[in-house]
Order: structure tokens, then sequence, then C-alpha cells
């Protein structure tokens, strides 16, 4: 059953695993997409960062990577005008509820946006959009991670660690611009229970969640 | 908002008698969310643990839900159920002037009751009597024209009914 496929992105033929999606076998290749939420632990993607568009030769509209399966004699360009403006603009969103302070950010150089912004030219500042500073409260109270929500890209990262490592303690509540990552109830992290794993920070991509006393283990630039 | 322990023991006993009836798939959680809420008018913290309980889910998947749709309230109702309409017609007249005014009167946010439960506060979409826009509805009882003024009159006129009320016991 599980055979191999070729196909074609960006000019180069390559081979992968069946059933691969689309997004891991061009970034195992070394060709880059931009994502964010994307898991490869995961069966299900949940395709929600939209940064990860591609155009499919025959498809009339760019597709997501990351739940787009690998098809034989599939021909990919991770570029085009209209993926590039999809991106762009799904991008300067996220950018317009994330308090910008890479100065003074522990994920300063290893943060997902930089990254995403420097492979693709977008400017790390929102010009078209009005800004969103919820200027939620910080929560110091664990003794190994520090949580800033108005850092926060709601990419999941945290809450599926959690969820395999740290006994599910933090998870989505709200909706809309509501929507943030929090514990039961709001309680703050000590109160919630929270092991101390530290899985969490690990897999925050941005400055969100960051590790007390330590530089984040460059966990966006990664993956 | 803090519970009494006496609103925590009936939330954990009347979620208790509703989760039989459910056969404990996840899919049942909203129908049980649902049925918490008609019985206490309210999902509390410790329903919520008793459920997440029953279901085999971590209390925070039921907070996600919960949280997410806007049918279920967080807060027990208050005696005095106050809805203030923020339908265009409200909006264009100044409705979420008189949403802040609530608020800032009756120092609670949205969906949340005041510490002595005599009131809570919800947003409404459009009423059906735009011509009396901006209106707030207490109770089923429509007041128009609702301005500043009018919303500290009413509360004044509702702090008289109370200390009758209170003189009654």
């Amino acid at each position: 059953m599980s055979g191999e496929v070729t196909l074609t992105i960006d000019g180069r033929e390559i081979t992968v695993r069946e059933g691969e999606k689309l997004l891991w076998a061009a970034l195992d290749n070394g060709i880059y997409i931009p994502h964010l939420c994307a898991d490869r632990k995961e069966e299900k993607p949940d395709a929600a960062c939209r940064l990860c568009f591609v155009e499919i030769e025959g498809r009339p509209q760019p597709v997501t990577a990351c739940s787009e399966p690998v098809a034989a004699g599939m021909v990919v360009n991770t570029r085009s005008e209209r993926v590039d403006r999809l991106a762009g603009t799904a991008f300067e969103l996220l950018l317009s509820s994330h308090r910008l302070d890479c100065g003074k950010c522990a994920a300063n150089r290893s943060c997902a946006l930089q990254k995403i912004a420097r492979e693709r030219k977008f400017k790390l500042k929102v010009t078209r959009l009005r800004t969103l500073d919820r200027n939620l409260p910080v929560d110091d109270s664990s003794p190994v991670v520090t949580y800033d929500p108005n850092k926060c890209v709601l990419c999941g990262h945290c809450v599926r660690a959690c969820r395999r490592q740290g006994g599910g303690v933090l998870g989505f509540a709200g909706r809309g611009f509501e929507r943030r990552v929090t514990t039961f109830g709001g309680a703050s992290l000590a109160a919630a229970g929270c092991s101390g794993c530290g899985a969490c920070a690990a897999a925050c991509p941005v400055g969100a969640l960051t590790a007390k006393n330590v530089r984040l283990p460059n966990a966006g630039a990664k993956r | 908002m803090e519970l009494t322990d006496q609103e925590i023991t009936t939330s954990r006993e009347e979620t208790k008698k509703i989760l039989p009836q459910y056969p404990g798939r996840r899919g049942d959680l909203i129908p049980i969310l649902q049925k918490v809420q008609e019985k206490l008018g309210y999902v509390p913290a410790p329903a919520m643990e008793e459920v997440a309980a029953y279901l085999g889910i971590t209390p925070m998947d039921v907070y996600s839900v919960v949280t997410f749709y806007n049918q279920f309230r967080l807060s027990p109702p208050g005696k005095r159920q106050i809805n203030v309409c923020m339908g265009t017609a409200c909006h264009m007249r100044g409705g979420n002037i008189i949403l802040d005014s609530w608020k800032r009167r009756l120092k609670i946010d949205v969906g949340q009751v005041t510490p002595d439960r005599e009131f809570s506060l919800e947003r409404v979409a459009c009423v059906g009597c735009c011509t009396m826009a901006p209106v707030t509805v207490i109770d089923g009882e429509v007041h128009p024209k609702v301005t500043p003024t009018r919303v500290d009159g009413l509360l004044f006129s509702f702090g008289m009914k109370i200390e009758k009320e209170g003189g009654k016991h």
C-alpha cells in the first residue's frame, strides 16, 4: 500500500511517501512554504493559519499545502501572485493582533513570524489594517513558563503539546476576536494544575509562551 | 463572580442527576450542557468538571465549548435580566453608549451578574421595535429611547423596589 509518489514542486522532481501532505513533502526537500499551525503529528490538519497556500496546476484556486495530500504527477508552484497575496494578507492579519516587541521578545531571532517575513519579504509591520492590542495580563504564575497572550498567534501548538505531554491544561476559549489560549475558567497556569513540563514553551513558534530564565531552544525556526 | 457553597453543591448534584440519561459519548457534550443550563440557568465550573469526568475529557475541553457558543451562560442569571439591544437601528442611535452605561453603573460586563444576584446584563440583536431605538428590555418590558440618565433613573426605581421587597420580608 505505502508506495511512493513522484511530483513536481517549483520545477523540481520530488519523490515522497504516498499520502504525505504537500507541505511536509516540500519542507523535507528544502522547499520553503510559510506555515504556523501545521503539525506533523496530527492526522487531520487544522488549516487555520492560512499561510501555506500553493498553486496546483489544473486547480482553479490556490490550496493549503498542509491539508493537500500528494498525488502522482502533481505540478505545484509555491509562489504566484495570488498565493503571495493570500499569505501576505493572512500574515498581516496575524500581525495586527500580535504585540510587536521583537527587540525585547524572548523569541527574537527564533520567531516563526520573523522567519516568514524574511522568506517572503513581508514587512514586520501592520500598514493596511487597524491594530488590535487586547492588553491582556501576562501570566507569570508558573515557575517554568511565562505566558503573554498578547503575542499569541493561536496556532494551537501549545494546546496540542499540552494534551500530549502536560495533561491538557491549555486549550482554546472564546470565539472570534475573543479567542485565546487559556486554562479552565481562565485561571492562572499555577492555579490550573500545570505540571510544569514546559512542552508548550518548546512548541510555541512565537514569544507567547517562553521558558523562564532560558532562551527558547529555537522552537519556531526549525519547524 | 464567586459561587456560594450552596450553588456549588446544587450544581454538582443536579449535573450528576442529568448525566446518566446519556450514554457518555463525546457527541453528548452539547446536549448535556444544554440540559444543565435548562436546569440551573447557567453552566457553572463545578458542573463542567462533572461533565468532563463523565465523558472522559479534560475540563478545558468542556470550557472551550461553553465559551465558544453564545447560548451558554457562565454566570447565574440575575433576578432582573437586562437586555440591551445592539441591532442595527439601536447601534446607529448609540446602543453601545447605553450598554456602556449599564456596564459602568452595574460594574459588570456583558454575560455577568452583579454580586448580589439582582441584575444580569446581556446584549441582544434586534428586538423588533426599531422606532424606539435605542431600547433596553428588562424582564420582557421594553424601555424606549434610553439615555444614560434613563439608565440611572431605571436603576434608582429598581433600588426603591428592592428596598420595599426587603422591608416585607
